[in-house]
């Protein structure tokens, strides 16, 4: 049993990394990973949003949306169930976490806040979280399956961000060529990381 | 069909319902309180958001003024009145009274006295117009007429004429800056609102080249500039300019007897 639980996360983190192998949420990833700092209030406030959104969209798509609703409303009777809302309540309920971590974060952190800057509103279309929530919908997980699977992506998502953080500090004290500078090696860095995760591809079935 | 309708909006209303909720108590528990100056700042400037003071509006605007990093001074659409209110909301003094600017385009050419050399059918836009050898007009220094100036005015301050010249009402101006950057040809210039004349002529060219071209523009004859007092009227190259800093009286228009009269007054334009 800890095995199975072992090789979901690992999977997840390291193997399936949401941004070096399988291209989610690319815009916070270059955005946000200037400076460490930034980098790293931004991978708390997507693991924030990111596990909340998985439990309350695993809720929702569990007992409301894939039922099989049987109800008489005005003398017809509703047969069937309501999963093609899914995108649309999924994108709700995220965008109202992200407002609450913003309102959150204004008061806790307001330098934090100020560096995030529109990157934070910006979580909301994160494909990153979309992509997770429509993940555990379609893959039918159950509640605590999804749950991990939104704690480790966003971990995953987390690793890779200040990872690149880290790298591109150090970059801006490298000598890189003229026509290289800024976001042409900022590129070139994501995707040599991108192939260093490939090594991780045998550690799971 | 109508049943699913009906439980698709109970269900996505029911949902908004009760985020709105959970988004309004979180804001009610990490409330931030602000500054209430910056409100007050934000109600005395002009509320155009034109971006005229280079922030990203005046909400902008009225934060930094607070945090004592720009003056009022810095929007140029504020009037003195706004200014000096203010300045009595943080209680500092505004200095010297804010001078308002005001646009002008300097150009009298219009399609009657300058006239164009060739046919033009392209896509009426300044900024297409000039694309195949500056424009149409015999005048490389011209107004064009096709009005990018008039589109970029976000109080429709700039009038294209019937015969084909931008015109700006000083009334409606507040020196936004906008026309200035819209203009291919550069025509257009912030000059103090006291100012009441100007010589609407851009051209460098000398005077044989231009009256080819245009029978309104300034041929260096130099009259308005030996009528005037000391250093009133400026010559650059082969056209005069108004020194804006010691400004001539707007008798001058009649006292120098422009030949071409391009040395006129902005009400008469």
């Amino acid at each position: 049993m800890t095995g199975e639980w072992l090789t979901i996360t690992i999977g997840i983190i390291l193997v399936n990394n949401f941004v070096l192998a399988q291209f989610l949420g690319i815009c916070p990833f270059l955005g946000v990973s200037r400076k460490l700092g930034p980098a790293i209030g931004m991978s708390g406030a997507v693991i924030f949003v990111m596990t909340l959104a998985s439990i309350i969209s695993s809720l929702i798509y569990t007992h409301i949306l894939n039922v099989g609703l049987s109800i008489p409303i005005f003398g017809h009777i509703f047969k069937g169930n309501l999963v093609f809302l899914q995108t649309l309540v999924f994108i709700a309920v995220i965008a109202s976490l992200v407002q609450i971590v913003e309102l959150a974060l204004q008061k806790l952190s307001p330098p934090l806040y100020s560096a995030l800057g529109v990157f934070l509103p910006l979580i909301t279309t994160n494909c990153a979280v979309m992509g997770c929530v429509l993940l555990n919908a379609t893959k039918n997980r159950s509640l605590i399956h999804s749950t991990v699977f939104g704690f480790c992506a966003s971990l995953g998502f987390s690793l890779a961000l200040i990872l690149f953080a880290s790298l591109r500090e150090k970059l801006d004290l490298a000598k890189v060529p003229k026509s290289m500078e800024g976001t042409a090696i900022a590129l070139i860095t994501a995707g040599i990381l991108a192939m260093g995760f490939m090594g991780f591809s045998g550690l799971t079935k | 069909m109508f049943e699913l309708v009906v439980l698709s909006v109970g269900l996505v209303v029911c949902m908004g319902i009760l985020l709105g909720l959970g988004i309004g108590i979180t804001a009610r528990v990490f409330e931030v309180k602000q500054d209430p100056r910056i409100e007050l700042v934000l109600d005395a400037l002009p509320g155009a958001n034109c971006g005229g003071c280079g922030l990203a509006g005046c909400a902008d605007l009225a934060k930094a003024i607070v945090a004592g990093k720009q003056t009022a001074a810095k929007c140029p659409v504020c009037t003195s009145d706004g200014a000096s209110k203010i300045s009595e909301i943080l209680g500092t003094k505004t200095g010297q009274n804010v001078v308002k600017n005001v646009a002008i385009v300097l150009c009298c050419g219009d399609n009657v006295n300058a006239k164009s050399v060739v046919g033009y059918n392209g896509i009426k836009d300044c900024k297409s117009a000039i694309l195949v050898s500056s424009g149409a007009k015999g005048c490389k220094y011209g107004c064009l007429g096709f009005g990018t100036c008039a589109e970029a005015c976000p109080f429709d301050a700039i009038e294209i004429t019937d015969d084909g010249l931008a015109v700006v009402h000083s009334e409606l101006c507040v020196s936004c800056g906008k026309c200035i950057n819209a203009c291919p040809k550069n025509l257009i210039k912030l000059v103090p609102e006291t100012v009441k004349v100007h010589v609407f002529c851009s051209s460098p060219e000398k005077a044989p080249v231009k009256m080819k071209v245009c029978k309104v523009s300034c041929i260096g004859c130099r009259k308005c500039v030996k009528n005037a007092e000391k250093n009133q009227m400026l010559m650059k190259g082969f056209l005069a300019q108004v020194n804006y800093d010691d400004p001539p009286p707007p008798e001058l228009v009649e006292a120098s007897g422009c030949p071409t009269k391009c040395l006129r007054r902005t009400d008469d334009h």
